[in-house]
Protein backbone atom coordinates (compact mmCIF):
# COMPACT_ATOMS: atom_id res chain seq x y z
CA UNK A 1 0.00 0.00 0.00
CA UNK A 2 1.34 3.44 -0.89
CA UNK A 3 2.01 5.80 1.89
CA UNK A 4 -0.14 8.88 0.98
CA UNK A 5 1.17 10.86 3.79
CA UNK A 6 4.20 11.63 1.82
CA UNK A 7 1.98 14.04 -0.05
CA UNK A 8 1.50 17.00 1.51
CA UNK A 9 -0.56 17.29 3.86
CA UNK A 10 -1.57 13.97 2.64
CA UNK A 11 -2.05 14.91 -0.68
CA UNK A 12 -5.32 17.01 0.16
CA UNK A 13 -4.30 20.47 1.00
CA UNK A 14 -6.99 21.35 -1.80
CA UNK A 15 -9.77 20.15 0.25
CA UNK A 16 -8.68 21.89 3.53
CA UNK A 17 -11.44 24.39 3.46
CA UNK A 18 -9.20 27.24 3.49
CA UNK A 19 -10.16 28.84 -0.10
CA UNK A 20 -11.82 31.24 -1.35
CA UNK A 21 -16.08 30.95 -1.23
CA UNK A 22 -14.99 27.06 0.54
CA UNK A 23 -18.31 27.10 1.93
CA UNK A 24 -19.95 26.01 -1.68
CA UNK A 25 -16.97 25.30 -3.63
CA UNK A 26 -14.67 22.40 -2.56
CA UNK A 27 -11.72 22.52 -5.20
CA UNK A 28 -10.74 24.35 -8.39
CA UNK A 29 -9.01 22.43 -10.91
CA UNK A 30 -7.44 23.03 -14.32
CA UNK A 31 -5.70 20.93 -16.70
CA UNK A 32 -3.11 21.73 -19.82
CA UNK A 33 -3.30 18.81 -22.07
CA UNK A 34 -0.21 18.60 -24.26
CA UNK A 35 1.99 16.15 -26.33
CA UNK A 36 5.38 15.59 -27.09
CA UNK A 37 6.27 16.51 -30.94
CA UNK A 38 8.62 13.71 -31.21
CA UNK A 39 6.39 10.15 -30.49
CA UNK A 40 2.96 9.13 -31.79
CA UNK A 41 -0.27 9.66 -30.06
CA UNK A 42 -1.37 7.26 -27.34
CA UNK A 43 -3.64 5.39 -29.42
CA UNK A 44 -0.36 4.80 -31.87
CA UNK A 45 2.15 3.87 -29.36
CA UNK A 46 3.70 1.30 -27.81
CA UNK A 47 5.36 0.07 -24.65
CA UNK A 48 9.09 1.79 -25.69
CA UNK A 49 7.59 4.64 -26.91
CA UNK A 50 5.46 5.05 -23.14
CA UNK A 51 8.79 4.73 -21.54
CA UNK A 52 10.69 7.21 -23.50
CA UNK A 53 8.24 9.71 -22.90
CA UNK A 54 8.46 9.15 -19.20
CA UNK A 55 12.34 9.07 -19.16
CA UNK A 56 11.96 12.58 -21.27
CA UNK A 57 9.35 13.99 -19.19
CA UNK A 58 10.69 12.67 -15.50
CA UNK A 59 14.11 14.31 -17.09
CA UNK A 60 13.04 17.52 -17.75
CA UNK A 61 11.04 17.54 -14.66
CA UNK A 62 13.48 17.21 -12.37
CA UNK A 63 15.32 20.69 -13.65
CA UNK A 64 11.86 22.44 -12.53
CA UNK A 65 11.02 24.14 -9.52
CA UNK A 66 7.31 23.42 -10.16
CA UNK A 67 8.34 19.32 -10.19
CA UNK A 68 12.12 18.92 -8.89
CA UNK A 69 11.11 17.42 -5.99
CA UNK A 70 8.06 15.46 -6.90
CA UNK A 71 6.78 12.02 -6.21
CA UNK A 72 6.54 9.46 -9.03
CA UNK A 73 4.37 6.81 -9.17
CA UNK A 74 4.45 3.88 -11.48
CA UNK A 75 0.53 3.40 -11.81
CA UNK A 76 1.24 0.14 -14.04
CA UNK A 77 3.74 -0.68 -10.89
CA UNK A 78 0.99 -0.29 -8.24
CA UNK A 79 -1.77 -2.61 -6.77
CA UNK A 80 -5.58 -2.08 -8.04
CA UNK A 81 -6.35 -0.55 -4.39
CA UNK A 82 -3.34 2.10 -4.62
CA UNK A 83 -4.62 3.43 -7.76
CA UNK A 84 -8.26 3.44 -6.57
CA UNK A 85 -6.94 5.76 -3.62
CA UNK A 86 -5.46 8.07 -6.11
CA UNK A 87 -8.58 8.34 -7.99
CA UNK A 88 -10.59 9.30 -5.04
CA UNK A 89 -8.13 11.87 -4.00
CA UNK A 90 -8.83 13.30 -7.71
CA UNK A 91 -4.91 13.39 -8.58
CA UNK A 92 -5.74 10.71 -11.52
CA UNK A 93 -8.61 10.11 -13.87
CA UNK A 94 -10.54 6.83 -14.17
CA UNK A 95 -8.81 6.07 -17.50
CA UNK A 96 -5.29 6.39 -16.40
CA UNK A 97 -5.93 4.25 -12.61
CA UNK A 98 -7.66 2.26 -14.92
CA UNK A 99 -10.37 1.13 -12.42
CA UNK A 100 -13.16 0.80 -14.56
CA UNK A 101 -14.69 -3.19 -14.54
CA UNK A 102 -12.63 -5.15 -17.13
CA UNK A 103 -10.55 -2.06 -17.84
CA UNK A 104 -6.47 -2.31 -17.16
CA UNK A 105 -3.99 0.26 -16.00
CA UNK A 106 -2.07 1.26 -19.75
CA UNK A 107 1.56 0.28 -19.43
CA UNK A 108 3.43 3.16 -18.76
CA UNK A 109 0.76 5.18 -17.02
CA UNK A 110 2.66 7.48 -14.44
CA UNK A 111 1.62 10.22 -11.99
CA UNK A 112 3.82 13.18 -10.70
CA UNK A 113 2.63 15.70 -8.05
CA UNK A 114 4.53 17.91 -6.17
CA UNK A 115 2.46 20.21 -3.97
CA UNK A 116 -0.77 21.38 -5.62
CA UNK A 117 0.58 20.85 -9.29
CA UNK A 118 1.21 17.38 -10.99
CA UNK A 119 1.56 15.82 -14.08
CA UNK A 120 -0.49 12.36 -15.41
CA UNK A 121 1.75 10.82 -18.16
CA UNK A 122 0.43 8.57 -20.58
CA UNK A 123 -3.22 9.02 -20.30
CA UNK A 124 -5.10 9.73 -23.24
CA UNK A 125 -2.29 12.80 -24.08
CA UNK A 126 1.05 12.22 -23.24
CA UNK A 127 1.02 14.80 -20.08
CA UNK A 128 -1.96 15.80 -18.62
CA UNK A 129 -0.37 19.43 -16.19
CA UNK A 130 -2.68 19.72 -13.64
CA UNK A 131 -3.02 22.18 -10.81
CA UNK A 132 -5.34 21.78 -7.85
CA UNK A 133 -6.75 24.35 -5.22
CA UNK A 134 -8.65 24.21 -1.96
CA UNK A 135 -12.14 26.59 -2.89
CA UNK A 136 -12.89 28.95 -5.62
CA UNK A 137 -9.74 30.10 -7.44
CA UNK A 138 -9.20 29.95 -11.09
CA UNK A 139 -6.57 32.45 -10.84
CA UNK A 140 -3.92 31.29 -8.94
CA UNK A 141 -4.83 27.48 -10.21
CA UNK A 142 -3.99 28.39 -13.81
CA UNK A 143 -0.96 30.48 -12.47
CA UNK A 144 0.49 27.29 -11.26
CA UNK A 145 0.00 25.18 -14.28
CA UNK A 146 0.93 28.09 -16.50
CA UNK A 147 4.40 28.23 -14.18
CA UNK A 148 4.85 24.39 -14.91
CA UNK A 149 3.51 24.39 -18.38
CA UNK A 150 6.17 27.03 -19.30
CA UNK A 151 8.79 25.33 -17.32
CA UNK A 152 8.29 21.78 -19.16
CA UNK A 153 7.83 23.52 -22.79
CA UNK A 154 11.34 24.89 -22.07
CA UNK A 155 12.96 21.84 -21.94
CA UNK A 156 10.49 19.50 -24.02
CA UNK A 157 9.02 19.82 -27.68
CA UNK A 158 5.42 19.88 -27.50
CA UNK A 159 3.35 18.69 -30.26
CA UNK A 160 1.90 22.86 -31.44
CA UNK A 161 0.41 24.15 -34.82
CA UNK A 162 0.87 27.70 -35.81
CA UNK A 163 -3.01 27.33 -36.41
CA UNK A 164 -4.80 24.94 -34.11
CA UNK A 165 -2.51 25.68 -31.70
CA UNK A 166 -1.78 22.75 -29.02
CA UNK A 167 -2.32 19.29 -30.52
CA UNK A 168 -4.14 16.43 -28.82
CA UNK A 169 -5.22 13.13 -29.35
CA UNK A 170 -8.73 14.02 -29.25
CA UNK A 171 -9.98 17.33 -31.20
CA UNK A 172 -12.49 18.37 -28.45
CA UNK A 173 -9.28 19.05 -26.24
CA UNK A 174 -6.97 21.19 -29.39
CA UNK A 175 -5.67 24.59 -28.76
CA UNK A 176 -5.53 25.70 -25.54
CA UNK A 177 -5.73 22.30 -24.01
CA UNK A 178 -7.23 23.36 -21.09
CA UNK A 179 -10.09 22.28 -19.30
CA UNK A 180 -10.77 24.48 -16.19
CA UNK A 181 -13.08 22.77 -13.51
CA UNK A 182 -15.05 23.61 -10.34
CA UNK A 183 -16.11 21.42 -7.66
CA UNK A 184 -19.57 23.10 -6.03
CA UNK A 185 -22.13 21.87 -3.71
CA UNK A 186 -25.78 22.92 -5.12
CA UNK A 187 -27.80 21.07 -2.56
CA UNK A 188 -30.36 24.44 -2.40
CA UNK A 189 -30.84 24.72 -6.28
CA UNK A 190 -31.80 20.82 -6.08
CA UNK A 191 -33.94 21.15 -3.48
CA UNK A 192 -36.09 23.74 -4.98
CA UNK A 193 -36.26 22.29 -7.98
CA UNK A 194 -33.90 24.74 -10.10
CA UNK A 195 -30.85 22.92 -10.79
CA UNK A 196 -32.09 21.67 -14.19
CA UNK A 197 -32.71 25.23 -15.70
CA UNK A 198 -29.43 26.33 -14.24
CA UNK A 199 -27.60 23.21 -15.92
CA UNK A 200 -29.47 23.86 -19.17
CA UNK A 201 -28.72 27.56 -19.14
CA UNK A 202 -24.77 26.29 -18.69
CA UNK A 203 -24.99 23.86 -21.48
CA UNK A 204 -26.12 27.60 -23.87
CA UNK A 205 -23.15 29.31 -22.92
CA UNK A 206 -20.73 26.84 -23.59
CA UNK A 207 -19.99 25.39 -20.28
CA UNK A 208 -21.24 21.49 -19.14
CA UNK A 209 -21.49 19.38 -16.12
CA UNK A 210 -19.81 15.90 -14.51
CA UNK A 211 -19.82 14.15 -11.20
CA UNK A 212 -17.91 14.24 -8.27
CA UNK A 213 -15.14 12.20 -10.23
CA UNK A 214 -14.64 14.05 -13.41
CA UNK A 215 -15.27 12.35 -16.50
CA UNK A 216 -17.67 9.63 -16.86
CA UNK A 217 -18.53 9.66 -13.31
CA UNK A 218 -22.04 9.55 -11.23
CA UNK A 219 -23.61 13.02 -9.91
CA UNK A 220 -23.44 12.34 -5.70
CA UNK A 221 -24.16 14.22 -2.55
CA UNK A 222 -25.51 17.27 -4.95
CA UNK A 223 -21.75 17.38 -6.23
CA UNK A 224 -21.52 19.09 -9.37
CA UNK A 225 -17.89 19.68 -11.54
CA UNK A 226 -19.14 22.99 -13.61
CA UNK A 227 -16.17 23.20 -16.92
CA UNK A 228 -15.64 24.50 -19.94
CA UNK A 229 -16.29 22.71 -23.28
CA UNK A 230 -14.53 24.47 -25.62
CA UNK A 231 -10.76 24.75 -25.94
CA UNK A 232 -10.16 26.29 -29.50
CA UNK A 233 -11.22 30.09 -30.40
CA UNK A 234 -10.67 31.65 -26.75
CA UNK A 235 -7.21 32.93 -25.37
CA UNK A 236 -6.88 31.12 -21.61
CA UNK A 237 -8.13 34.36 -19.81
CA UNK A 238 -11.29 34.40 -21.74
CA UNK A 239 -12.03 30.36 -21.24
CA UNK A 240 -11.00 31.22 -17.38
CA UNK A 241 -13.07 34.63 -17.22
CA UNK A 242 -16.21 32.96 -18.92
CA UNK A 243 -16.54 30.36 -16.56
CA UNK A 244 -15.73 32.15 -13.67
CA UNK A 245 -18.35 34.64 -14.20
CA UNK A 246 -20.58 31.91 -14.92
CA UNK A 247 -19.75 30.07 -11.59
CA UNK A 248 -20.33 33.27 -9.25
CA UNK A 249 -23.62 33.40 -11.04
CA UNK A 250 -24.27 29.76 -10.16
CA UNK A 251 -23.53 30.60 -6.45
CA UNK A 252 -25.64 33.58 -6.31
CA UNK A 253 -28.41 31.15 -7.22
CA UNK A 254 -27.66 28.69 -4.85
CA UNK A 255 -27.51 31.71 -2.39
CA UNK A 256 -30.70 32.61 -3.14
CA UNK A 257 -32.22 28.99 -3.48
CA UNK A 258 -31.26 28.65 0.50
CA UNK A 259 -32.99 31.92 1.56
CA UNK A 260 -35.63 30.79 0.09
CA UNK A 261 -35.82 27.79 1.69
CA UNK A 262 -35.21 29.18 4.78
CA UNK A 263 -37.53 31.26 4.70
CA UNK A 264 -40.71 29.55 3.28
CA UNK A 265 -39.94 25.99 4.63
CA UNK A 266 -37.63 26.58 7.69
CA UNK A 267 -39.02 23.31 9.54
CA UNK A 268 -39.02 21.37 6.72
CA UNK A 269 -35.09 22.37 5.96
CA UNK A 270 -34.26 22.41 9.43
CA UNK A 271 -35.76 18.66 9.65
CA UNK A 272 -33.75 17.52 6.61
CA UNK A 273 -30.52 18.70 7.84
CA UNK A 274 -30.62 17.41 11.21
CA UNK A 275 -32.19 13.64 9.83
CA UNK A 276 -29.08 13.85 7.82
CA UNK A 277 -26.56 14.75 11.17
CA UNK A 278 -28.45 12.60 13.53
CA UNK A 279 -28.48 9.37 10.99
CA UNK A 280 -24.50 9.87 10.70
CA UNK A 281 -24.23 10.31 14.14
CA UNK A 282 -25.51 6.89 14.93
CA UNK A 283 -25.94 4.96 12.07
CA UNK A 284 -24.32 1.17 12.29
CA UNK A 285 -24.10 0.78 8.84
CA UNK A 286 -23.66 2.93 5.78
CA UNK A 287 -22.84 2.67 2.08
CA UNK A 288 -20.59 5.47 0.53
CA UNK A 289 -23.42 6.12 -1.93
CA UNK A 290 -25.36 7.16 1.30
CA UNK A 291 -22.99 8.66 3.58
CA UNK A 292 -22.30 10.96 0.56
CA UNK A 293 -26.18 12.13 0.71
CA UNK A 294 -25.95 12.57 4.27
CA UNK A 295 -23.02 14.80 4.38
CA UNK A 296 -24.22 16.81 2.05
CA UNK A 297 -27.62 17.40 4.39
CA UNK A 298 -25.14 18.16 7.12
CA UNK A 299 -23.31 20.43 4.97
CA UNK A 300 -26.07 22.22 3.85
CA UNK A 301 -27.14 22.86 7.90
CA UNK A 302 -23.34 23.79 8.25
CA UNK A 303 -23.37 26.91 5.84
CA UNK A 304 -27.26 27.72 6.78
CA UNK A 305 -25.65 27.82 10.36
CA UNK A 306 -27.85 25.61 11.50
CA UNK A 307 -25.71 23.01 12.39
CA UNK A 308 -22.92 24.14 14.65
CA UNK A 309 -21.25 20.64 16.10
CA UNK A 310 -19.24 20.46 13.31
CA UNK A 311 -17.35 22.37 10.93
CA UNK A 312 -16.40 22.54 7.18
CA UNK A 313 -12.63 21.06 7.63
CA UNK A 314 -14.34 17.73 9.46
CA UNK A 315 -16.85 17.49 6.97
CA UNK A 316 -14.40 17.39 3.94
CA UNK A 317 -12.16 15.19 5.86
CA UNK A 318 -15.31 12.98 5.79
CA UNK A 319 -15.83 13.13 2.38
CA UNK A 320 -12.22 11.96 1.75
CA UNK A 321 -11.89 9.32 4.22
CA UNK A 322 -15.06 7.27 4.01
CA UNK A 323 -14.62 6.49 0.17
CA UNK A 324 -13.84 2.87 -0.37
CA UNK A 325 -9.84 2.77 -0.76
CA UNK A 326 -9.66 5.62 1.77
CA UNK A 327 -11.65 3.92 3.94
CA UNK A 328 -9.84 0.49 3.50
CA UNK A 329 -6.97 1.89 3.97
CA UNK A 330 -7.37 3.99 7.07
CA UNK A 331 -9.30 0.18 8.70
CA UNK A 332 -6.27 -2.20 7.18
CA UNK A 333 -8.98 -4.02 5.16
CA UNK A 334 -9.37 -4.82 1.20
CA UNK A 335 -11.91 -2.23 -0.63
CA UNK A 336 -14.25 -4.96 -0.97
CA UNK A 337 -14.31 -6.06 2.78
CA UNK A 338 -17.86 -7.28 3.37
CA UNK A 339 -17.75 -5.20 6.85
CA UNK A 340 -16.79 -2.38 5.27
CA UNK A 341 -20.44 -0.51 5.24
CA UNK A 342 -20.18 -0.89 9.75
CA UNK A 343 -16.76 0.49 9.70
CA UNK A 344 -17.64 3.31 7.65
CA UNK A 345 -20.90 3.84 10.09
CA UNK A 346 -18.20 3.58 13.38
CA UNK A 347 -15.60 5.90 11.58
CA UNK A 348 -18.16 8.38 11.09
CA UNK A 349 -19.57 8.35 14.51
CA UNK A 350 -16.06 8.64 16.18
CA UNK A 351 -15.42 11.55 14.27
CA UNK A 352 -18.69 13.40 14.21
CA UNK A 353 -18.66 12.75 18.42
CA UNK A 354 -14.58 13.88 18.22
CA UNK A 355 -15.89 17.01 16.69
CA UNK A 356 -18.73 17.73 18.56
CA UNK A 357 -16.56 17.17 22.33
CA UNK A 358 -14.40 19.95 20.63
CA UNK A 359 -16.61 22.39 19.75
CA UNK A 360 -17.57 22.23 22.82
CA UNK A 361 -21.57 20.93 22.57
CA UNK A 362 -23.49 18.02 22.67
CA UNK A 363 -26.50 17.36 20.68
CA UNK B 1 -23.17 -4.72 -14.86
CA UNK B 2 -26.96 -5.04 -16.89
CA UNK B 3 -28.79 -2.93 -19.05
CA UNK B 4 -31.32 -1.30 -16.36
CA UNK B 5 -33.99 -1.01 -19.60
CA UNK B 6 -33.58 -4.93 -21.15
CA UNK B 7 -32.00 -6.58 -18.30
CA UNK B 8 -30.26 -8.83 -20.47
CA UNK B 9 -27.49 -7.11 -22.28
CA UNK B 10 -24.06 -5.74 -21.11
CA UNK B 11 -24.19 -1.85 -20.12
CA UNK B 12 -21.91 -0.02 -21.65
CA UNK B 13 -23.95 3.52 -21.46
CA UNK B 14 -23.23 4.89 -18.23
CA UNK B 15 -25.80 8.41 -17.48
CA UNK B 16 -27.18 10.30 -15.18
CA UNK B 17 -29.63 12.33 -16.49
CA UNK B 18 -31.69 15.54 -14.77
CA UNK B 19 -35.44 15.08 -15.53
CA UNK B 20 -37.74 17.00 -13.90
CA UNK B 21 -35.90 18.08 -11.34
CA UNK B 22 -34.97 14.04 -10.25
CA UNK B 23 -31.71 12.65 -10.78
CA UNK B 24 -31.99 9.25 -12.86
CA UNK B 25 -29.07 7.24 -13.47
CA UNK B 26 -29.00 4.75 -16.30
CA UNK B 27 -26.84 2.00 -17.14
CA UNK B 28 -28.07 0.92 -20.65
CA UNK B 29 -26.69 -2.00 -23.35
CA UNK B 30 -26.03 -0.36 -26.99
CA UNK B 31 -29.23 -0.80 -28.11
CA UNK B 32 -31.39 0.40 -25.49
CA UNK B 33 -28.90 3.70 -25.64
CA UNK B 34 -29.37 4.02 -29.19
CA UNK B 35 -33.63 3.87 -28.50
CA UNK B 36 -33.38 6.73 -26.07
CA UNK B 37 -31.32 8.50 -28.44
CA UNK B 38 -28.10 8.73 -26.33
CA UNK B 39 -25.00 9.43 -28.63
CA UNK B 40 -23.13 5.90 -28.69
CA UNK B 41 -20.68 4.85 -31.09
CA UNK B 42 -23.58 3.31 -32.73
CA UNK B 43 -25.49 6.69 -33.01
CA UNK B 44 -22.20 8.55 -34.37
CA UNK B 45 -24.41 10.31 -37.12
CA UNK B 46 -26.01 12.33 -34.83
CA UNK B 47 -22.86 14.07 -33.58
CA UNK B 48 -20.86 16.69 -35.67
CA UNK B 49 -18.08 14.46 -34.99
CA UNK B 50 -19.90 11.81 -36.42
CA UNK B 51 -21.52 13.08 -39.25
CA UNK B 52 -18.10 14.57 -40.09
CA UNK B 53 -16.48 11.64 -39.85
CA UNK B 54 -19.38 9.01 -41.63
CA UNK B 55 -18.90 11.71 -44.47
CA UNK B 56 -15.25 11.35 -44.41
CA UNK B 57 -15.21 8.11 -45.06
CA UNK B 58 -18.07 7.94 -47.77
CA UNK B 59 -15.74 10.29 -49.69
CA UNK B 60 -12.80 8.51 -49.41
CA UNK B 61 -14.93 5.18 -50.39
CA UNK B 62 -16.48 6.73 -53.91
CA UNK B 63 -12.80 7.93 -54.45
CA UNK B 64 -13.80 11.36 -54.04
CA UNK B 65 -11.06 14.55 -55.03
CA UNK B 66 -8.85 14.90 -51.95
CA UNK B 67 -7.13 18.44 -51.27
CA UNK B 68 -3.63 18.68 -52.89
CA UNK B 69 -1.06 17.31 -50.60
CA UNK B 70 -2.81 14.69 -49.09
CA UNK B 71 -1.38 10.42 -49.98
CA UNK B 72 -4.12 9.22 -52.24
CA UNK B 73 -3.98 6.32 -49.49
CA UNK B 74 -5.26 8.46 -47.21
CA UNK B 75 -2.51 7.66 -44.73
CA UNK B 76 -0.63 10.27 -42.14
CA UNK B 77 2.90 9.62 -43.87
CA UNK B 78 4.47 9.63 -39.91
CA UNK B 79 2.27 7.24 -38.21
CA UNK B 80 -0.03 5.67 -40.68
CA UNK B 81 -3.10 6.48 -39.40
CA UNK B 82 -6.10 6.83 -41.88
CA UNK B 83 -9.19 8.58 -41.74
CA UNK B 84 -10.83 5.55 -40.86
CA UNK B 85 -8.85 4.92 -37.95
CA UNK B 86 -9.92 8.29 -36.85
CA UNK B 87 -13.33 7.34 -37.73
CA UNK B 88 -13.07 4.49 -35.25
CA UNK B 89 -11.74 5.71 -32.70
CA UNK B 90 -12.53 9.77 -32.54
CA UNK B 91 -8.56 9.91 -32.02
CA UNK B 92 -5.61 11.63 -33.82
CA UNK B 93 -2.77 9.27 -34.38
CA UNK B 94 0.14 11.82 -33.94
CA UNK B 95 1.08 15.57 -34.63
CA UNK B 96 1.23 15.48 -38.01
CA UNK B 97 -2.31 13.62 -38.58
CA UNK B 98 -3.32 17.86 -38.22
CA UNK B 99 -1.56 18.33 -41.28
CA UNK B 100 -2.46 15.80 -43.38
CA UNK B 101 -5.86 15.99 -42.40
CA UNK B 102 -5.96 19.43 -42.30
CA UNK B 103 -8.25 20.85 -44.73
CA UNK B 104 -11.14 18.30 -43.11
CA UNK B 105 -10.15 18.87 -39.53
CA UNK B 106 -10.52 22.51 -39.83
CA UNK B 107 -13.91 22.08 -40.42
CA UNK B 108 -14.33 19.64 -37.80
CA UNK B 109 -12.84 21.95 -35.32
CA UNK B 110 -15.12 24.97 -36.47
CA UNK B 111 -18.07 22.92 -35.97
CA UNK B 112 -16.68 21.44 -32.52
CA UNK B 113 -15.47 25.13 -30.94
CA UNK B 114 -17.18 27.75 -33.34
CA UNK B 115 -13.29 28.16 -35.06
CA UNK B 116 -10.59 27.01 -36.15
CA UNK B 117 -7.87 29.42 -34.92
CA UNK B 118 -5.61 29.12 -31.88
CA UNK B 119 -5.89 32.36 -30.03
CA UNK B 120 -4.27 31.53 -26.96
CA UNK B 121 -0.34 31.37 -25.86
CA UNK B 122 1.58 30.58 -28.43
CA UNK B 123 4.57 28.02 -28.07
CA UNK B 124 8.18 27.98 -29.54
CA UNK B 125 9.86 24.63 -28.89
CA UNK B 126 13.22 24.72 -27.38
CA UNK B 127 15.79 25.88 -29.42
CA UNK B 128 13.50 28.12 -31.61
CA UNK B 129 14.56 31.63 -30.60
CA UNK B 130 11.21 33.39 -30.03
CA UNK B 131 11.49 36.63 -31.81
CA UNK B 132 12.08 34.21 -35.19
CA UNK B 133 9.05 32.60 -34.80
CA UNK B 134 7.24 35.39 -34.00
CA UNK B 135 8.33 36.78 -37.60
CA UNK B 136 7.54 33.84 -39.23
CA UNK B 137 4.46 33.70 -37.74
CA UNK B 138 3.66 37.50 -38.80
CA UNK B 139 4.31 36.25 -42.19
CA UNK B 140 2.05 33.55 -42.55
CA UNK B 141 -0.67 35.45 -41.30
CA UNK B 142 -0.33 38.26 -43.93
CA UNK B 143 0.13 35.49 -46.28
CA UNK B 144 -3.20 33.94 -44.99
CA UNK B 145 -4.98 37.34 -45.15
CA UNK B 146 -4.03 38.20 -48.46
CA UNK B 147 -5.41 34.53 -50.08
CA UNK B 148 -8.47 35.33 -47.59
CA UNK B 149 -8.62 38.82 -49.06
CA UNK B 150 -8.26 37.92 -52.78
CA UNK B 151 -11.12 34.50 -52.04
CA UNK B 152 -13.53 37.05 -50.09
CA UNK B 153 -13.40 34.91 -46.76
CA UNK B 154 -14.21 38.38 -45.60
CA UNK B 155 -15.07 36.90 -41.91
CA UNK B 156 -11.87 34.77 -41.95
CA UNK B 157 -10.10 37.95 -43.12
CA UNK B 158 -10.88 40.47 -40.19
CA UNK B 159 -10.62 37.47 -37.88
CA UNK B 160 -6.79 37.17 -39.57
CA UNK B 161 -6.20 41.03 -39.32
CA UNK B 162 -7.09 40.90 -35.44
CA UNK B 163 -4.73 38.17 -34.60
CA UNK B 164 -2.07 40.38 -36.41
CA UNK B 165 -2.78 43.23 -34.67
CA UNK B 166 -2.59 41.16 -31.28
CA UNK B 167 0.97 40.76 -32.48
CA UNK B 168 2.49 43.86 -33.85
CA UNK B 169 0.10 46.14 -32.14
CA UNK B 170 -2.82 48.66 -33.23
CA UNK B 171 0.08 50.32 -35.42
Amino acid sequence: MIDLSLLPDGGMAWLDASGPGSHLVLSTRIRLARNLATYTFATRNNLADREAILRDVLQAARETVSLRNALNFRLDQLERVDRQLLHERHLISRELAGIEESATVRSGAALLVQDRVGVMLNEEDHLRLQGLRSGFDLEVAYQEVDRLDGELGQRLPFAFHSEFGYLTSCPTNVGTGLRASVLIHLPGLVLTKEISKVLQGLAQVGLTFRGLYGEGSEVVGNFFQLSNQTTLGKTEKELLDHLGKMVRQVIEYEEQARAVLLRDVPTIIEDKVWRAYGLLRHARSVSFDETMNLLSGVRLGVGLGLVDQCGMYALNKLLVHTQPAHLAALEGVRPEDPDLSVRRARFVRALLEDEAGRRGQSP
Amino acid sequence: MRCTQCHEREAVVFLTQIAQDQVIKLHLCERCAAEKGVETTASLGKTPVGTFLASMGKGLESGAALPAGIDPSGACPTCGATLSDFRESGRLGCAECYRTFETALRDLLRRLHGSSRHLGERYAPPGAPAAESEAARVAQLRDQLRVAVETESFELAAELRDQLRSIVGEG
